[in-house]
């Protein structure tokens, strides 16, 4: 999985019958100290992430085993919402 | 699959269930023409490759199960399934 | 499979069902002389690591099959301790 930033959303209306009703969000793939990387990808929401939040993501034919996104055609999907990330001992991120 | 060469091996006593008897070793994965590329594999042996020998891994845990015989898959998908002898390189032009 | 270190943990309360209960762990991948390599990411941890442990886990689809059944969205799953590595 990875971790992420919100950035903003992704708006289509000529897209797959399957994703009809789904959140497309833009996430800013971020490192494990919360810095930007500035690579994006754009996910499908199964957890009612808003903008500005840091999210998990999870990508692969695991994007799809979630239980609201079983047969959407979906790579990469918000599974999580951080509240906060320690890394070596020290809190580098709180919601 | 990719070629890959036998740089170590791991001791690991705690991990899941499916790598128990496996032994685990270290792949860096190599150019045809023999150059080590970046990265690093942890792959499940089952041919009795060697430190410094140049192999066939496969990542495709399906396969993996299969040459196991695993009756349902497992979490493991990098094998060792060959140990190559030699590589033909083909001049192109 | 990649191996490397834990360094640090991830906190969720708003997640997906199927992820409740679990521990987060961020990895750093490290190549055979345990520098770092790649970027860092998360993964769901099977065995009760924590901070420095070094680990071995699992990517891709099969990340899923460590849970026994259960249908988890991971695509990372860590699956074992690295006692001694021989390089």
């Amino acid at each position: 999985m990875e971790l992420a930033r919100i950035e903003g959303t992704v708006v289509s209306t000529v897209k797959a019958e399957s994703l009809k009703g789904r959140k497309l969000l833009l996430a800013n793939l971020l490192n494990a100290d919360a810095t930007a990387t500035d690579n994006y990808l754009v996910a499908i929401d199964s957890v009612g992430a808003g903008i500005g939040e840091v999210v998990l993501i999870v990508r692969g034919s695991s994007a799809r085993q979630t239980e609201s996104l079983g047969k959407v055609p979906t790579d990469s999907s918000i599974i999580a919402i951080v509240d906060s990330i320690e890394l070596k001992g020290a809190i580098v991120y709180e919601k | 699959m990719v070629l890959g060469k036998v740089t170590g091996s791991i001791v690991s006593t705690i991990k899941h269930g499916c790598y128990a008897n496996k032994k685990l070793m270290l792949v860096k994965p190599i150019s045809p023409g023999g150059e080590t590329k970046k990265g690093v594999m942890v792959v499940v042996d089952t041919v009795g490759a060697g430190k410094g020998d140049i192999v066939l891994v496969a990542s495709e845990g399906k396969g993996a199960a299969e040459l196991l015989h695993f009756e349902c898959q497992m979490p493991l998908r990098s094998i060792i399934i060959a140990i190559v002898d030699s590589i033909d390189l083909e001049k192109t032009n | 499979m990649k191996f490397g270190e834990v360094i640090g943990k991830v906190w969720a309360t708003q997640k997906d069902k199927q992820l409740q209960g679990l521990k987060l762990m961020i990895l750093q991948p490290l190549d055979e002389n345990r520098e770092p390599i790649g970027r860092s990411l998360v993964a769901i941890d099977t065995i009760n690591t924590c901070g420095g442990d070094l680990v071995f886990w699992v990517t891709g689809g099969e990340a899923m099959l460590a849970f026994k059944g259960k249908k988890i969205p991971s695509d990372a799953t860590i699956v074992g301790f690295i006692d001694r590595l021989d390089v």
